[in-house]
């Protein structure tokens, strides 16, 4: 097991004159499975394709298990590629679509079979093989693209967006079967996402990215319970993000007089983390609606819109009634800028 | 009143659209010697005949050649062509594409003056080689533009797809992308086929000594001798042209890329 087995260093990539991702650095760990978390635009298929081989980098080097592939044809370097809206090959059936990589390695046509129904196996399309992507649902479509890369044993699978164009109940469907297909062939797995639940479900590790930088990286707890910066804070659903100035909380609408010292220059809250109902600040209700488990308000306070969960068991309070609440130190996060 | 003035102008289109073509079956069709409307008599001799007369027999050939090798040799050129300009973003990619559509928009008549006066006569190039040029020429923007669309509905992601799994660009090419438009190629071939079979302006100056191609021989034909022979060909050529597109439209449904 290499902890180095994908190294990207100091890697930069253009498109022209404007550079999409400047000075990367990260090393993906052997077996495992990493997500490129961040917002559109931010430069996640960009990194995709070059490791790929599908974007020449402006400089820089890419080492794929301990070999320099920075100026390896992509068809030579043995990686995988799920895009996101599949590409598969309209006029062949599923089986073809499968087959496709395997034929090109003038393999006996016995091999081909076995190991293209072992793949359409793996992901759950047995029995599909005559199919056309046309005839096929939008899940079946994406396990065959996955079958298609999976067969190939590649040292390494990028998935872009995988899931994004899968309903709600696929996509949780799809990401079990991504876990599972992860745990039984052991393959290294670049995911890219902008969804941060999906990135928390499914990765071992999560690369959060802003303007083609790493804003931070870590396991899904770190960065769920330790986000560094306000923008992983925001990414990580804290919703009640200020400044500390002194002994104040500040925005841009007002301040609020914290009952504790603070030691970083910001601090955040979730909605879950807002006491409601006694506390020494008091908002208005301008919004409240019903989530199940709690209940979601919007309250208006000095420091302008405060996002807070209350417990279903209180008794609600109208629109426009005043309420208490409190922003504790115990579920305050500090943060860095 | 509305629909009234609807049928009459759907009238009057097929009237002028299919008018002429009736009128050119039963001028063929005529039992007397002269063309002539309405015919003098019934018979079917005169589409017999025109498989008697030998100069029909070369220039069909001829022009059957032209059609088929000017049209394939057309897709050879225009299938890249239209890939090239498809995928890429050349510098003056809108320049190029002026040039390969202007053998439509310049007259053919020009075009065949241009090619007698600056390749046949000063270089010797024989009237066949220039006929096939020009044939050539003139099809090769119908080729770009048919297979131009088509490569326009096919995601440029497939052929990474196909190079990832250790393809070529080459063979991405072959086994991915000209499957997918092999519907556009074959409208462009029939397109093309009928374009250069019909055409007359650029071949006009283009003939000599027993090389003529089927439509100037018709022409000539006309000229000396005035009987029904040529309305009974025209109408068998039509109906070539039409079971060609028929054909077309029934197999891969022609009429999407034009
Ligand atoms: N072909 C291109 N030409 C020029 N600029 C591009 C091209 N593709 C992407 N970019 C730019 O590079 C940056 C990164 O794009 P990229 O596609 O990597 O984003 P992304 O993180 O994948 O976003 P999304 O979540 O929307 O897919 C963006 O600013 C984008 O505008
Ligand atoms: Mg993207």
């Amino acid at each position: 097991m290499s902890d180095k087995y994908v190294r990207l260093s100091d890697l930069t990539l253009s498109y022209g004159k404007t550079v999409a991702v400047p000075n990367l650095n990260l090393d993906v760990v052997e077996g495992e499975l990493i997500a490129l978390l961040g917002p559109s635009g931010c430069g996640k298929t960009t990194t995709m394709r070059a490791i790929a081989g599908l974007l020449t980098p402006t400089s820089g080097a890419i080492e794929i298990d301990g070999r320099d592939v920075t100026r390896l044809a992509a068809n030579k370097r043995g990686i995988g590629l799920v895009f996101q809206s599949y590409a598969l090959f309209p006029h062949l059936s599923a089986f073809e679509n499968v087959a496709f990589g395997l034929r090109l390695k003038n393999m006996a046509d016995a091999e081909v079979r076995s190991r293209t129904e072992a793949g359409m196996a793996t992901v759950g399309l047995a029995g599909f093989e005559a199919r056309k992507p046309a005839e096929m649902s939008g899940g079946q479509q994406q396990r065959v693209a996955l079958a298609r890369s999976l067969v190939m044993e590649p040292k390494v699978l990028l998935l872009d967006e995988p899931l994004s164009n899968l309903d709600a109940r696929l996509r949780l469907e799809m990401r079990t079967e991504l876990q599972r297909v992860q745990k039984d062939t052991g393959v290294t797995m670049v995911f890219v996402t902008h969804d941060q639940s999906e990135a928390l479900a499914l990765a071992d590790r999560i690369v959060l990215m802003k303007d083609g930088k790493i804003e931070q990286l870590g396991t899904p707890s770190q960065l769920y319970a330790e986000p560094a910066t306000a923008f992983a804070a925001e990414f990580m659903g804290f919703e009640n993000i200020f400044r500390v100035e002194g002994e104040n909380l500040v925005s841009n609408s007002g301040q609020l007089r914290l009952g504790f010292a603070a030691s970083s220059s910001m601090l955040a809250w979730r909605p879950g983390g807002v006491h409601v109902g006694q506390g020494p600040f008091s908002g208005r209700v301008v919004a409240s609606s019903f989530a199940g488990g709690h209940r979601e308000y919007v309250f208006d306070c000095q420091l302008g819109e405060i996002k807070a969960d209350a417990p279903i068991e209180t008794a609600e309070v109208p629109l426009g009634q005043s309420i208490a609440f409190d922003l504790p130190q115990s579920t305050a996060r500090p943060l860095l800028a | 009143m509305k629909n009234l003035t609807i049928w009459v102008i759907l009238g009057l289109t097929l009237t002028f659209l299919i008018g002429p073509f009736i009128i050119i079956i039963f001028a063929g069709a005529s039992a007397g010697e002269a063309l002539a409307f309405p015919p003098d008599g019934l018979s079917l001799k005169w589409y017999f005949k025109v498989f008697t007369i030998e100069s029909f027999r070369d220039s069909f050939l001829l022009s059957m050649f032209l059609a088929i090798f000017g049209t394939l040799t057309a897709l050879l050129l225009g299938i890249p062509a239209a890939y090239a300009l498809n995928r890429y973003d050349l510098p003056g990619n809108e320049t190029i594409r002026t040039i390969v559509a202007a053998p439509i928009i310049v007259p053919g008549i020009i075009v065949g003056l241009a090619l007698l006066r600056y390749l046949v006569i000063p270089l010797d190039f024989t009237v066949t080689l220039a006929l096939f040029m020009a044939h050539t020429a003139l099809v090769l923007p119908y080729a770009v533009r048919v297979v131009s669309s088509s490569l326009n509905n096919l995601r440029a992601d497939m052929e990474e797809a196909a190079v990832l799994l250790g393809c070529t660009r080459m063979q991405a090419f072959m086994k991915v992308v000209l499957p997918n438009i092999r519907g556009g190629v074959l409208a462009a071939f029939i397109l093309g086929f009928v374009t250069s079979f019909n055409q007359v302006p650029v071949s006009l100056f283009l003939s000599g000594p027993g090389v003529r191609t089927l439509p100037i021989d018709m022409l000539a034909y006309m000229e000396i001798t005035y009987d029904p022979s040529v309305a009974a060909l025209s109408a068998l050529l039509a109906f070539m042209s039409l079971a060609i597109v028929f054909i077309a439209e029934r197999l891969l449904g022609f009429s999407r890329y034009v």
